[in-house]
């Protein structure tokens, strides 16, 4: 099924992602291709067959509400390109 | 010193032919000398790796040494490495320095194993040619202008050339497989849950695992014992116990049975790559396996099935990068949406970007059901197809690929294409079963690899099957031209 530019740009947007004009033409033709690729999922008969939500059909182990981190606040944030009084800094959000 | 594998490394180290110190600095000076061809590495961390051998020769001569200390290994930028940049092959990273390692890097540490360096990779592990690193191809020692595989290229060159002995990889669709058989290494991909997560970069958590590329599966077994179990910080690793994987080597092959599964041998194997592999099972066969054929019906969905999946949980784990916390940060945003979407558009390439999209369009709203859940609904039917196989049989031989190496450049632009060419190893991440490629003859000068498959952690019968089989066959111990004995 190919994919209008339309629809690509509003993927991207969702996706958070900047793409440039010049970009756009191949977004829509290599993801039109890999959407014709996947439909090829359509001809398999699926009824009565559960989902696979874990590769070895297990269930996810529970564990004990307990604080087991050490607090390395300043290694973390040490990583963070604009930072003022251990806050991160954004871009003014409320007027 | 770099033509021994790791166990012959490690005997030469306990009985004092070199120290840690000459071993690692043997390995640094190859890295120095050959990595301005190869581009394997994105880091080098000499003075960190000769401290560290320094510290392994003091414990060896304390008599405090374990069977790993002292021997150098690569690992994937993948993994985190605390106070050393772990950038993924991506500009969002270049400047990210973990603040905390990895559980597998941590674990070989506390086994007395020293870093090399970092090595290069497909941006955040997306790719099968190692072209879409922010750093540049990789090149493939056996022809430079080859690809040497992907996603974890680097790993494998630098396997292939002997800059590194051995090398950690991860597999999210034969991200270790692929690349061992397209550079004549061992690559060696555990069950899913087998190694932990835990510090390694998340693209496709439901299918990531991380592994090995060695000079053979005896350096596997080694690694693998040293990296393998429960880990209470990775909810999905399996709290299965570990067996001695180098005590279930050498047994015989008598009464094996292995499964050749017809779907491998399509029209688009490469009819080379198809003779190699026909001698590789009368080599099996002579150790007294028995070979059948078996088929897994709806193996050939699978690369469907994965570029569903596989784009829907990298959209999901990449949302993390905002530019805010950590990693590239586009300059002068006008608002907080822009930061947002230029820090991303920036810092992904165009693969990555093409698979957050794919994944973000799958997952949204009106076509969840008929691409998302119908792809975990084929992933059962994979997987099932795979322990029905099982019951009559012990392990399943097939190709790694279908073709050796291709030109660097070749399939770049048209990411179809280059998906097709994991189409023999993604069936097993699916199934989350382990997979190995071991190196098992030539075609037209490039090496290719025999993928063998085991079922849910039987990582001991596939090691040593993988073991007895290059007891037959020197494959594995061929080195490139160039990269011989006598260039240093």
């Amino acid at each position: 099924m190919a994919l209008t530019r339309r629809q690509v740009e509003n993927i991207a947007n969702l996706a958070r992602l900047e793409i440039t004009e010049e970009e756009i033409p191949a977004f829509v033709e290599n993801l039109s291709g890999i959407i014709d690729l996947v439909d090829q999922l359509n001809a398999a008969q699926t009824d009565h067959v559960e989902p696979m939500a874990h590769p070895l059909n297990m269930v996810q182990p529970l564990r004990d509400d307990r604080v087991t981190e050490i607090d390395e606040r300043d290694v973390f944030q040490a990583n963070a390109s604009q930072l003022e009084s251990g806050l991160y800094l954004v871009p003014k959000v409320i007027e | 010193m770099h033509t021994r594998t790791l166990a012959e490394l490690a005997a030469a180290l306990r009985d004092g032919d070199f120290s840690s110190e000459e071993l690692v600095g043997h390995f640094l000076d190859r890295i120095e000398t050959l990595d301005a061809t190869l581009n394997a590495f994105v880091t080098v961390t000499r003075d960190q790796a000769l401290e560290a051998a320094r510290s392994a020769d003091s414990a060896r001569a304390d008599g405090q040494a374990g069977p790993l200390t002292g021997l150098p290994i690569a690992h994937k930028d993948i993994f985190c490495t605390r106070g050393v940049k772990t950038s993924c092959g991506s500009r969002m990273l270049d400047n990210f320095v973990s603040p905390y390692d990895a559980t597998v890097v941590g674990r070989l540490k506390a086994a007395g194993v020293v870093m090399l360096g970092k090595t290069n990779m497909d941006e955040f592990a997306m790719g099968s040619s190692n072209e879409t690193s922010w750093y540049g191809p990789v090149r493939n020692p056996w022809d430079l202008n080859k690809v040497p595989g992907g996603s974890s290229g680097g790993s494998a060159a630098a396997v292939a050339a002997r800059m590194a002995p051995a090398a950690t990889g991860t597999d999210t669709g034969g991200s270790i497989r692929q690349p061992a058989a397209l550079t004549n290494t061992t690559g060696l991909k555990p069950t899913y849950g087998r190694v932990s997560r835990y510090g390694m970069i998340a693209f496709a958590s439901s299918l990531d695992q991380a592994g090995t590329i060695t000079a053979s599966a005896e350096d596997a077994a080694m690694l693998l014992g040293a990296m393998a179990g429960h880990d209470p910080r990775d909810s999905t690793s399996a709290e299965v116990p570990v067996p001695d994987y180098l005590e279930a080597l050498g047994q015989s092959l008598s009464g094996v049975r292995i499964g050749l599964a017809k779907e491998f041998l399509d029209d688009g194997l490469d009819p080379g790559n198809a003779a190699v592999l026909e001698q590789a099972l009368k080599v099996f066969r002579g150790l007294g396996a028995s070979v059948e054929e078996v088929s897994l019906p709806n193996l050939g969905l699978s690369v469907p099935t994965y570029y569903v999946v596989a784009p829907a949980e990298c959209s999901s784990n990449l949302s993390r990068f905002d530019g805010i916390r950590f990693g590239y940060r586009a300059e002068d945003p006008r608002d907080l949406t822009d930061l947002y979407k230029r820090s991303r558009g920036e810092g992904f390439g165009a693969e990555v970007k093409r698979r957050i999209m794919t994944g973000t369009y799958v997952l949204s709203a009106g076509y969840y059901d008929a691409y998302y859940l119908k792809a975990q609904r084929v992933r059962q039917l994979i997987a099932g197809d795979f322990q029905r196989v099982f019951q009559d049989v012990d392990l399943i031989v097939g190709p790694t690929t279908p073709t050796p190496a291709f030109d660097i450049g070749a399939k770049v632009d048209d990411p179809v294409t280059m998906y097709l060419n994991d189409i023999y190893t993604i069936g097993v991440n699916l199934a989350g079963l382990p997979g190995m490629s071991v190196p098992c003859g030539f075609v037209g000068g490039l090496p290719v690899g025999l993928q063998i498959i085991g079922n849910h952690f039987d990582e001991g019968r596939l090691l040593n099957a993988a073991y007895m089989y290059q007891r037959e066959t020197d494959w594995h111990h061929r080195v490139p031209d160039g990269f011989s004995p006598e260039s240093g």
